[in-house]
């Protein structure tokens, strides 16, 4: 019978991501998008492994709020203790594992498991136990309290869990991401999201997404309509011959940079804002000329970002802030969360505009995020093909990863540089 | 139920209902200029963001939030051959019911303001869409019929489970 064994079967992952950056060659399998068994595969490689975010201190800014979140199919609680310390629990009554929270947001002392009435305090203690003397003298109450992920940490107010007990630590993770995330969170001494969740979704394998997130190639054929948009209501336009660049910035982690010529509320002024809100945006500018160099400053204020924490984070900084995530639920759907920071205390007519601009820009009732979904879903249903058409070409720029040449947005090396990092934690498996 | 009796009369309450069944068609025939010019210029359209729609919306985030300009921006986008998620363009049919004139005629305007429940299906590509919500309307008589200067659809569910995105006017 041994002469019927067929060798050792590869992984559905392996030879996925041809990359011969020598012969200017980068490509990317079709099946990475299509198969389910790619799918559970970085489900585990990926999603189980990496630090993922949960959400933004801001969210649960007072003691005992609370924010129900889903993190890689996981129910979890971001919830501020009565003591103010940011906590992440597991969803799940420790007795039998109801959802021990059922509505979105609140604030809470404790709360009841609605099964059988277990307790919980705001710091994760088992408190209640109904009829407790129904249980044996080796009932422990004090190893009940609510479970959490296995690492959780905060960076800058972000908010991270990791479900690899063995991960590195956050900021190790974050590396070369960090920079830009300081960025960020240097815009003003307090940021906030604000109220209110973007939740769509898309018929398209999740990665299509995030390289789109990446992707200045597509701007200008893509989302012409909403560039025409701009240019008549407000006659900026995008000039393809302003300088751009594309970073990897290791790990996975990349970032886009243009140089926009629309309002950032943080801090260029242009007509559309207002000459009402002309010495508020001027202020900002100044002010953090104050806290940081003239250069660091500028790079704040002025530069525009969309920046990618592997595997699945995005922050857009344009024309406000967007925190993006970008979540599968199986190889051909995915759904995306987003929330907006701004500036706390900033004037309603500027907090008005920026919601406004980044609505129509990058909600999904908006002028170019229908368009996006479009363009993934229309990819995912070319990959029907992928038997005779196995292959999506991301070489653009791949022929300056030999010299010193900076990369443009338009080039892809931001998108090799989170498929090169996919196919290590596949492979590494 | 219990919201007061209002002076309007059988005749106007039967003239907003029509009113509102003549935009609706206009929207699933894509007679999309001859929609806006049902537009006050002061006009406000919304869409909240499922799940906070009991929130302030200056100060939350809102699925769309257009005024007569963004709105118009939306229309043109929607009629050039470049608003790719939606070329082609989704076929659509609107059952607006449960129409009720909650308040006006007021204000020297003689602004009227109108609920009614909504359900919207959507077909395109091979998909059959739900929207399913209640709109709000304010309105302005307008010689024989009204302009729209409020006009919020409130979603009952979140656009994951239906649509994926809102490319087409609620
Ligand atoms: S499952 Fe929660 S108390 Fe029983
Ligand atoms: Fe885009």
């Amino acid at each position: 019978m041994t002469e019927l064994l067929e060798p050792a079967a590869t992984t559905p992952t392996a030879g996925l991501v041809d990359d011969r950056p020598a012969d200017g060659f980068f490509r990317v399998n079709r099946s990475a998008m299509v198969d389910e068994a790619v799918f559970a595969e970085e489900q585990q490689a990926v999603f189980d492994r990496c630090w993922l975010y949960v959400g933004h201190t801001s969210e649960i800014a007072a003691p005992g709020d609370f924010r129900t979140r889903t993190v890689a199919g996981r129910p979890l609680i971001l919830w501020r203790g009565t003591d103010g310390e940011v906590r992440v629990f597991l969803n799940a009554c420790r007795h039998r594992g109801a959802q021990l929270c059922r509505v979105p947001d609140g604030n809470a002392r404790g709360m009841s498991c609605f099964y059988h009435a277990w307790t919980y305090a705001n710091d994760g203690r088992l408190t209640g136990l109904p009829d407790a003397d129904g249980y044996g003298p080796g009932f422990d109450r004090s190893r009940f309290g609510l479970s959490s992920p296995p690492r959780v940490d905060v960076y800058r107010d972000f908010v991270f869990c990791c479900f690899d007990p063995d991960a590195v630590d956050l900021p190790t993770y974050l590396g070369g991401a960090r920079e830009y995330l300081d960025l960020v969170a240097d815009q003003s001494p307090e940021m906030e999201v604000v109220d209110g969740m973007h939740e769509y979704s898309m018929e398209a394998n999740w990665k299509l997404f995030v390289e789109n997130s990446l992707d200045g190639y597509h701007l200008i054929p893509l989302h012409r309509t909403y560039f025409d948009y701009l240019k008549s209501t407000e006659d900026s336009y995008l000039d393809p011959r302003r300088p751009t660049e594309a970073r990897d910035l290791g790990d996975g982690h990349a970032v886009i940079t243009v140089e926009g010529p629309w309002a950032r509320p943080v801090a260029r002024w242009t007509p559309s804002m207002g000459e009402e809100n002309r010495a508020y945006v001027e202020a900002r500018r100044t002010e953090l000329e104050e806290r940081f160099d003239a250069d660091r400053a500028r790079r704040i204020a002025t530069t525009d970002r969309n920046l990618l924490v592997f595997p699945n984070l995005v922050i857009n900084d344009i024309m406000g802030v967007v925190i993006r995530t970008i979540t599968p639920t199986s190889a051909g759907r995915t759904v995306i969360a987003q929330w907006t920071l701004a500036t706390k205390g900033e004037p309603e007519s500027v907090r008005e505009r920026r919601l406004d601009s980044y609505v129509t820009f990058q909600g999904p009732g908006g002028l170019a995020t229908p368009d996006d979904m479009e363009a993934c879903e229309s990819c995912q249903e070319g990959f029907a093909a992928a038997a005779e058409s196995p292959w999506s070409d991301i070489s653009r720029g791949i022929h300056k990863e030999a010299t010193d040449e900076p990369f443009t947005a338009a080039d892809e090396i931001q998108q090799r540089a989170f498929w090169r990092r996919w196919r290590d934690l596949l492979g590494s498996r | 139920m219990t919201a007061p009796l209002t002076p309007t009369t059988a005749a106007s309450h039967h003239e907003v209902e029509q009113f509102l069944y003549r935009e609706a068609a206009l929207l699933d025939e894509w007679r999309l200029d001859d929609w806006f010019a049902l537009m006050h210029p002061d006009v406000e359209y919304r869409v909240p963001a499922p799940g906070s729609d009991h929130l302030d919306p200056r100060h939350t985030l809102q699925v769309i939030h257009d005024d007569h300009t963004r709105l118009g921006g939306r229309v043109a986008r929607l009629k050039s051959k470049h608003a790719h998620a939606e070329s082609p363009r989704s076929r659509t049919r609107r059952f607006v019911t449960n129409v009720r004139v909650l308040d006006g005629p007021v204000g020297d305007a003689g602004e009227v303001t109108v609920a009614a429940n909504f359900h919207v299906m959507r077909t395109r590509l091979g998909k059959l869409d739900h929207f399913l919500g209640t709109y709000r309307f304010v309105l302005v008589p307008d010689g024989a019929g009204f302009l729209v200067r409020e006009r919020v659809a409130t979603l009952d569910h979140g656009i994951v489970e239906a649509g994926g995105t809102v490319s087409i006017i609620l």
